[in-house]
C-alpha cells in the first residue's frame, strides 16, 4: 500500500505561519535589517568624536566696522582666520566657532532652523549674547565664548588635565542604545506581527474560513505566537551579534536572566497584541490601535534617550510602562551586570500582565 | 426510496438591527441533491448559508444537519460539511499545495488527498504558485478545492462564480457537474446568476427580502408559464420614451429607455404577433430588430418582483 502520511495540524500551522513571515521581504527588512541600520546610524553618530563646529551669528549693524573692530580686539587675526576660533582640547575634542555676519532677520531664521544657536551683537562697545536660556547647547556656546573671547587668540588650548574621559564598555551611548533597541524590537515585532497579522486574517475572512473546519483554535494561537516569538529571538540574536562585532558590546550580567526578561517581554507584548486585535476586522483601525499603544512608549520609555530627562514627577509612571520595564531590565543586565534578583519584579509583572490581557482577549475574541 | 433530508431548515428568522435578513425560510436538501438559493444582492442568501455553516445563528427556527443541530455537535458537523465563503482571501505567500496541505491537516488528511484535489480542481500547473499570483478563477477553484478536501456530504458554496469571467465560470461549473456525476455530495449554492442555477441545480429557491418567492425544479418553476414567449425588439427611431406605447388590451409593452429596447409577453404569438406589428404601425414606429424566445428564470424573477435581478449592481 502506498504511504499516505497524514499532516499534523500543529506542524502545518507552524510551517505555514513561518513561511508567511519569511517570504515577506518587508518583514525581514523591518524586523532585522532596520534595527541593525538604526543601531549603526545612531551608534556612529553618537560615538565618533570629531571636531565640533559651532556656528555663531554675528549681527551686522549699519556700521559693521564697529563690531568687526570689536571682534578684532577680542580675537586678534579675526579677519585673517576666516572668522574662526578654535578651542583645542585633548580630552573632550576640539571645538571651533565660526562667526557668520548676518542681519537680524537672517540671524533669526538661522536660529529657528538650528543653524546657529547663539547670536552676538555689539552694544555700547561690549559684546551682547542672545540665545534661548532653556537650550543647554546654546548655554554651552555662551559659556565657552564668554570665557575665551577675551584671550584674543584664534587658537586656544584648553587645559583640562582633570578630565578623565569614560570610554569604558557600558558607559558609551551605544551601550545604552542596544538594549533599548532590543526591547523596542520585541514590542514592534510583536505588536505589528501579531496584532496586524491577526486583524488582517480576520479582514480577509481567512480566520472564519479556518474555524469552519475541525481546526483546533488553541493550535492556531499557539502556532502564531510560537512563530512570532521565534522570529523575535532570531532578530534579537542578530542584533546582539552585530553590535558585538561592530561596537564590541558585551553582556555583563546573567544570560539566563536576559533570556527571562526577553521571554517575559514577549509574553507581555503578545498578551497586549492579542487583546487589541481581538475584535476588529478593519486593518485601518488595527493600525490606529497599534499606534496608540506603540507611539507613547517609543517616546516615553527611554529607548533612544534616558527618560530621566522628563520631569521627576513623571518618572514613577514611566517606569510602569511595559517597554520601560523590558528596556530597563535589559540595560541592567547588559551594562550593570544584573542577574535574576534585579529583574524578578518586571519579569513577574510582564508575565502576569500578558496573561491577563491574553485571557481578556480570548474572552472577547471574534473568530468570525 | 425516499432518503432522509441531509439538511433541514425550518422557519428560520434572522434580524440585524431592524432589518429582517431572513424572514421565515424553510427548505430541505436530500442526499445528492443540488439546490440553488437564487436572489439579488441583499436577499438574505449569505445570511442563510452562514447559518447552515454555523457561522451565524438564527434568532428563531431550527437548522438540522444530518440529524444534528450545531449546538454541541460542532466538531461532527464540521467534518461532514465543506464550504466556500464569499471572497475569502487565503495567505498570499503560500502556494496552492501548501494552502491545501494546511487545510488537509485540519481534517487529518494526507498528501494523497491533497494531490487528488489539485487534480480535481485543475490546478496541477499552479501547484507551486503563490496564492497572490493566481487569477480570480484559479483562486475560486482553490477555494472549491479546500471545500472538497474532506469529501463533504454537504457542500455549501456562497456565490462561487461572482466576479469571474464566463470561461472561468464554466470551469467551476464543470468541476461541480463532475462532482454531481461521480460523488454523492449534496450542494447548497447561492447565486444571482440565473444561468448558474439552471445549469447546476435540481431544485431552485428564489428568495428576495429574506422570503421564498417561488421554489421548485426548473421545469416546475417555468411550467405555469408554459407556452408563454418573450418578444424583444428594437426600433429604428431614436430617443423613444415609454409614453410612445399607449395602453393596449392585447399586450403590455415594457420599454427600457436606457437600452432603447422593448419586450412583451406573448401567450399565443401566432395571433398576437400581427396585432403587435399593426400596433407599432399605428404608433408611427418602425421595427428594426426582433426576437422571440422562451421564458427564462430572469423573466420569472421580473414577473415576481417587478425588477431585474441585477438591478442594484
Amino acid at each position: 500500500m502506498k504511504m499516505n502520511k497524514k499532516y499534523s495540524q500543529l506542524g502545518q500551522l507552524l510551517i505555514s505561519h513561518f513561511k508567511e513571515i519569511i517570504r515577506e521581504p518587508g518583514i525581514i527588512f523591518w524586523g532585522i535589517v532596520f534595527p541593525i541600520l538604526m543601531s549603526l546610524g545612531l551608534g556612529i553618530a553618537f560615538t565618533q568624536k570629531q571636531e565640533v563646529i559651532r556656528k555663531v551669528a554675528v549681527l551686522e549693524t549699519n556700521d559693521s566696522a564697529v563690531l568687526d573692530s570689536l571682534l578684532i580686539i577680542y580675537m586678534s587675526d579675526y579677519a585673517d582666520t576666516n572668522r574662526m576660533m578654535t578651542i583645542e582640547n585633548m580630552q573632550t575634542g576640539n571645538t571651533s566657532f565660526e562667526f557668520i555676519p548676518m542681519n537680524w532677520h537672517d540671524a533669526l531664521i538661522a536660529l529657528k532652523r538650528g543653524v546657529v544657536n547663539i547670536i552676538i551683537a555689539e552694544n555700547d562697545g561690549k559684546i551682547e549674547y542672545r540665545f534661548d536660556p532653556l537650550n543647554p547647547d546654546a548655554q554651552l556656546s555662551y559659556t565657552k565664548l564668554n570665557k575665551y573671547f577675551i584671550t584674543g587668540t584664534p587658537v586656544i588650548i584648553e587645559n583640562t588635565q582633570n578630565i578623565q574621559p569614560l570610554t569604558l564598555k557600558g558607559t558609551r551611548y551605544i551601550d545604552f542604545l542596544i538594549p533599548g533597541l532590543l526591547a523596542m524590537g520585541i514590542m514592534m515585532s510583536t505588536m505589528w506581527g501579531l496584532s496586524y497579522g491577526m486583524i488582517e486574517k480576520r479582514s480577509k475572512k481567512l480566520l472564519r474560513r479556518m474555524v469552519a473546519t475541525p481546526m483546533k483554535k488553541s493550535y492556531f494561537l499557539i502556532s502564531i505566537m510560537t512563530v512570532r516569538m521565534t522570529m523575535n529571538f532570531i532578530e534579537a540574536v542578530l542584533l546582539i551579534v552585530f553590535a558585538w562585532l561592530v561596537f564590541d558590546i558585551t553582556i555583563q550580567g546573567s544570560i539566563p536572566a536576559l533570556l527571562a526578561i526577553f521571554i517575559a517581554g514577549n509574553v507581555g507584548f503578545a498578551g497586549l497584541a492579542f487583546f487589541i486585535s481581538c475584535r476588529t476586522a478593519k486593518t485601518e483601525i488595527g493600525n490606529g490601535l497599534i499606534n496608540v499603544v506603540v507611539m507613547p512608549m517609543m517616546i516615553l520609555s527611554g529607548i533612544f534617550f534616558s527618560y530621566h530627562n522628563f520631569p521627576d514627577s513623571l518618572i514613577p509612571y514611566l517606569r510602569t510602562l511595559p517597554l520601560t520595564m523590558v528596556a530597563d531590565g535589559m540595560r541592567s543586565i547588559f551594562i550593570e551586570g544584573a542577574g535574576f534578583d534585579q529583574i524578578v519584579t518586571p519579569v513577574a509583572i510582564l508575565m502576569i500582565g500578558g496573561t491577563i490581557f491574553f485571557s481578556f482577549g480570548l474572552r472577547f475574541f471574534r473568530w468570525y | 426510496m425516499v432518503s432522509q433530508p441531509l439538511v433541514e431548515v425550518v422557519d428560520v428568522i434572522k434580524s440585524f438591527k431592524d432589518v429582517k435578513a431572513v424572514n421565515g425560510l424553510s427548505f430541505s436538501v436530500r442526499e445528492g441533491q443540488f439546490l440553488a438559493l437564487l436572489g439579488p444582492n441583499g436577499a438574505g442568501k449569505t445570511t442563510m448559508v452562514e447559518m447552515i455553516e454555523g457561522i451565524q445563528f438564527p434568532d428563531k427556527g431550527d437548522i438540522i444537519i444530518d440529524g444534528k443541530t450545531w449546538h454541541n455537535h460542532e466538531e461532527e458537523i464540521h467534518r461532514i460539511i465543506g464550504l466556500s465563503l464569499q471572497e475569502t482571501r487565503f495567505t498570499d505567500k503560500l502556494n496552492v499545495r501548501e494552502t491545501l496541505s494546511l487545510f488537509a491537516s485540519f481534517y487529518g488528511l494526507g498528501r494523497d488527498r491533497v494531490e487528488e484535489v489539485i487534480n480535481l480542481v485543475n490546478l496541477d500547473e499552479k501547484r507551486k504558485s503563490y496564492v497572490v499570483n493566481l487569477s480570480g478563477g484559479q483562486r475560486q477553484r482553490l477555494a472549491l478545492g479546500i471545500a472538497l478536501l474532506n469529501n463533504p456530504k454537504i457542500l455549501l458554496l456562497d456565490e462561487p462564480t461572482t466576479g469571474l469571467d464566463p470561461t472561468a465560470r464554466r470551469e467551476v461549473w464543470s468541476i461541480l457537474k463532475k462532482l454531481k456525476k461521480e460523488a454523492n455530495t449534496s450542494l447548497i449554492l447561492t447565486t444571482h446568476y440565473m444561468e448558474e442555477a439552471e445549469q447546476l441545480c435540481d431544485y431552485i429557491i428564489i428568495i428576495d427580502h429574506g422570503k421564498i418567492l417561488k421554489e421548485g425544479t426548473l421545469d416546475q418553476l417555468l411550467i405555469t408559464e408554459r407556452g408563454k414567449k418573450i418578444l424583444e425588439f428594437t426600433l429604428k427611431e431614436e430617443g423613444i420614451k415609454p409614453e410612445a406605447f399607449p395602453d393596449n388590451n392585447s399586450f403590455n409593452v415594457q420599454w427600457d429607455m436606457d437600452k432603447q429596447k422593448g419586450n412583451l409577453e406573448l401567450i399565443k404569438f401566432e395571433s398576437q404577433l400581427p396585432k403587435f406589428l399593426n400596433y407599432l404601425h399605428t404608433c408611427g414606429l418602425t421595427l428594426e430588430n426582433m426576437e422571440i424566445r422562451k421564458l427564462s428564470l430572469d423573466d420569472l424573477f421580473i414577473d415576481l418582483t417587478g425588477r431585474h435581478i441585477h438591478e442594484n449592481e
